[in-house]
């Protein structure tokens, strides 16, 4: 088992290293090819033409003019040991790693944009995903159990509903009805859990409920095909064969079986989810790190654009690592 | 329990009833493409400590029977009609409920396939003690003791530690011991052991063999042993009953279906024994063409587009009579053949007993 997870840890660390350099590349890379200095996307605006001797200074200042290996390896170095971002005139703005660099444009270190964002998106993300594999595992099972039923008749239909209808639909459909006709919900804005609980609920039942609700209908149909497969296995014909209820067959031998799979792709939906919850976060307001990428995209904001990209692949890492921990965890099969 | 269900233990003719008494099955599946007619009107009795060996190729509906014994079918889509008596209780007619009730305490089931048989995901001791715990109010410690009893009287060495292993952590032969012993933990007095060493090799098919008689020996259960192999049947069987397209063909006291048989599928199924003492040409005598659709069933008799033997029989009755199963040379013996009885002794004696 440590062995094992030492490898994965491993090789999690190496993914990590190639999504920097890769996003690093890029967007070091690009911005040279478009013919447009980085120092640009770095600094934001820039007072002197190009060809001036103070924007030569600044190219220099912030090293755009080194080799790209020297470049990559300050980046990396940032991140790792930390760095002095100076703009040679105000006092040096001390990061410490893990340092992603600094945001000329909103004034701001990235790391604690980030910080700040973080608590917004994984609020979402963590009641959504209890939501969505709850009801779309509950709904799934109940279809799988009678296929052709009624019950699993409504359900493949409405979880059919819910695939086709993108959250930029249902979110304001949701805030028509709940906040603004029926006024159940008259403010929504965000509340950390720490400084008011029923505040930061009431910010998050609905981006729940619309994120829950696309990914519901698809663990619901994966739930489907997944039982219904695993009901037609020969331990499940043995499990009744020893004269075990109903309750106990379904859950204990069909739904352990047919959930290994749902495991895995839980676990990548959220690593996935975590910095890219856009358009629930645009639609509810929430100012989390979807909103903030986009918002620093929509800016060219380069550093804040390199920090979120690692940070989303760190978590992505990070949620396919547990995945495999836990995959050895739940299927003794899998030798670790 | 038997409050709720009809319990006579006399059938309507005044006669005790068997221990297992199967009245007229009928299983029959609705598909896209028709009725699939998988049992068609089986009958047989079974007392307590006799061994019921039932033959027949893929697809002969033996599974089938057996699921049915078990009321496996209950929920699924299959049209089950007739009456199935364990002990004076109808298993057909009663619910999901009470049936599930006497699965694995009154009738234990032993799967072809060990393997995909136990569950992947639990440890074999405790699949077995779950099969214990269904029907005994114990702790799950005496659950786990009488499981490593079980494990051990089933010939698991270090049964303590194996308790602990995972199904794919055990050999195919002890994998079928394992589900011997979950299939007799409850000591039931029905034992249905469908093609238990099929999956297996030959030594051990020997060994799983030994230890069912024994431990049907011990318990003094009735057996139904479900195989197409003759040679397990003959070693193993008190009766034997052969199935075609889904019915009864012939049945009988083991003797008298190795020794006289007389009905031309059992012949064929003879036939289809290897010889290790002819001549490699002679070895095996297959039989030709393939089993009957269970949609299309043959007019007449199931077997005549197999048979090499309708031109015995005047007209054409083997494609347009359906032949009734008659008693054959003895009592206990009954066929379902057109042939005359006597034709069909001479046929056995003169033309297929001495080429077996």
């Amino acid at each position: 088992m440590v062995r094992f997870i030492t490898f994965r840890l491993l090789g999690a660390i190496v993914v990590v290293w190639i999504v920097s350099v890769v996003t690093f590349l890029i967007f070091q890379v690009v911005p040279t090819l478009t013919d447009t200095s980085p120092v640009y996307y770095y600094i934001g605006k820039v007072p002197f033409p190009p060809d001036s001797i103070q924007f030569k200074a600044l190219v220099h200042r912030f090293g755009f003019d080194l080799p790209l290996y020297a470049q990559y390896w300050h980046f990396l170095s940032g991140i790792l040991l930390g760095q002095n971002i100076t703009d040679g005139v105000s006092t040096p703005i001390v990061c410490p790693a893990p340092c992603f660099g600094y945001s000329f444009r909103q004034n701001e270190l990235v790391g604690t944009m980030i910080l700040n964002a973080a608590p917004v998106s994984i609020s979402l993300l963590v009641g959504a995903a209890i939501l969505w594999l709850v009801g779309g595992v509950a709904v799934g099972t109940l279809s799988a159990l009678k296929p052709g039923s009624f019950v699993d008749r409504v359900g493949m239909t409405s979880s059919l509903a819910a695939v086709s209808l993108p959250i930029f639909f249902t979110g304001p459909l949701l805030l028509l009805i709940f906040e603004y006709t029926l006024g159940w919900l008259p403010d929504t804005s965000y509340a950390p859990i720490t400084e008011d609980p029923a505040q930061w609920l009431r910010s998050m039942i609905l981006p729940w409920v619309s994120l829950a609700f696309l990914f519901a209908a698809l663990y619901a149909r994966l739930t489907r095909s997944n039982m219904i497969e695993t009901m037609g296995e020969d331990y499940i014909r043995t499990a009744r064969a020893k004269g075990l209820g109903r309750r106990t067959v379904v859950v204990k031998h069909g739904l352990r079986a047919a959930l290994t799979p749902i495991v895995t792709i839980f676990g990548i939906d959220v690593g996935t989810l975590i910095g890219s919850t856009i358009i629930t976060e645009t639609v509810f307001n929430l100012r989390g790190i979807g909103y903030l990428s986009i918002k620093s995209i929509q800016s060219l904001d380069l550093p804040v654009i390199l920090g979120v990209t690692i940070i989303a692949a760190v978590a992505l890492v990070v949620a396919n690592l547990i995945v495999d921990i836990l995959y050895a965890v739940i299927d003794p099969r899998v030798t670790v | 329990m038997s409050t709720t269900l009809p319990s006579p233990a006399v059938r309507p003719d005044g006669r005790k009833r068997a221990f297992l008494e199967v009245n007229d099955l009928r299983v029959h599946f609705p598909t896209a493409d028709g009725v699939v007619k998988s049992v068609d009107g089986l009958s047989f009795e079974l007392e307590r400590g006799e061994i019921l060996g039932i033959v027949g190729e893929s697809g002969s509906g033996k599974s089938v029977t057996s699921l049915a014994i078990l009321g496996l079918h209950k929920g699924s889509n299959a049209e089950v009609t007739g009456e199935i008596w364990l002990d004076g209780r109808e298993i057909i007619a009663a619910t999901e409920e009470e049936v599930r009730d006497l699965r694995g305490s009154e009738m234990g089931m032993i799967f072809q396939d060990p393997l995909s048989s136990l569950h992947p995901f639990y440890t074999v001791g405790a699949q077995i003690s779950e099969a214990y715990l269904v029907h005994t109010k114990v702790s799950k410690k005496e659950a786990r003791a009488e499981a490593i009893r079980m494990l051990e009287k089933v010939g698991i060495p270090n049964a303590p530690s194996r308790y602990n292993d995972y199904p794919h952590q055990f050999s195919g032969g002890m994998r079928q011991r394992a589900m011997i012993a979950m299939a007799l933990i409850c000591k039931p007095r029905l034992l249905i052991a469908d093609e238990p060493t099929t999956a297996l090799d030959v030594t051990v098919q020997a060994q799983i063999l030994e230890l069912i008689k024994q431990l049907h020996d011990e318990l003094n259960s009735a057996v139904i042993l479900i195989t197409h192999d003759l040679g397990v049947v003959a070693e193993t069987c008190d009766k034997v009953l052969v199935m075609y397209g889904g019915q009864c063909v012939e049945t009988g006291p083991v003797d008298e279906i190795f020794y006289a048989p007389e009905m031309p599928y059992t012949w064929g199924l003879l036939r289809s024994m290897p010889r290790m003492d002819r001549d490699r040409q002679t070895r095996l005598t297959p039989i030709p063409g393939s089993p009957p659709s269970l949609i299309n069933v043959p007019s007449g008799c199931v077997f005549n587009t197999r048979c090499p033997f309708t031109d015995r029989v005047d007209g054409d009755k083997c494609r347009t009579v359906h032949p009734n199963l008659e008693q054959g040379a003895t009592p206990g013996h009954a066929v379902r053949c057109h042939i005359p009885a006597a034709q069909r002794q001479e046929i056995w004696l003169t033309e297929i007993s001495p080429s077996l």
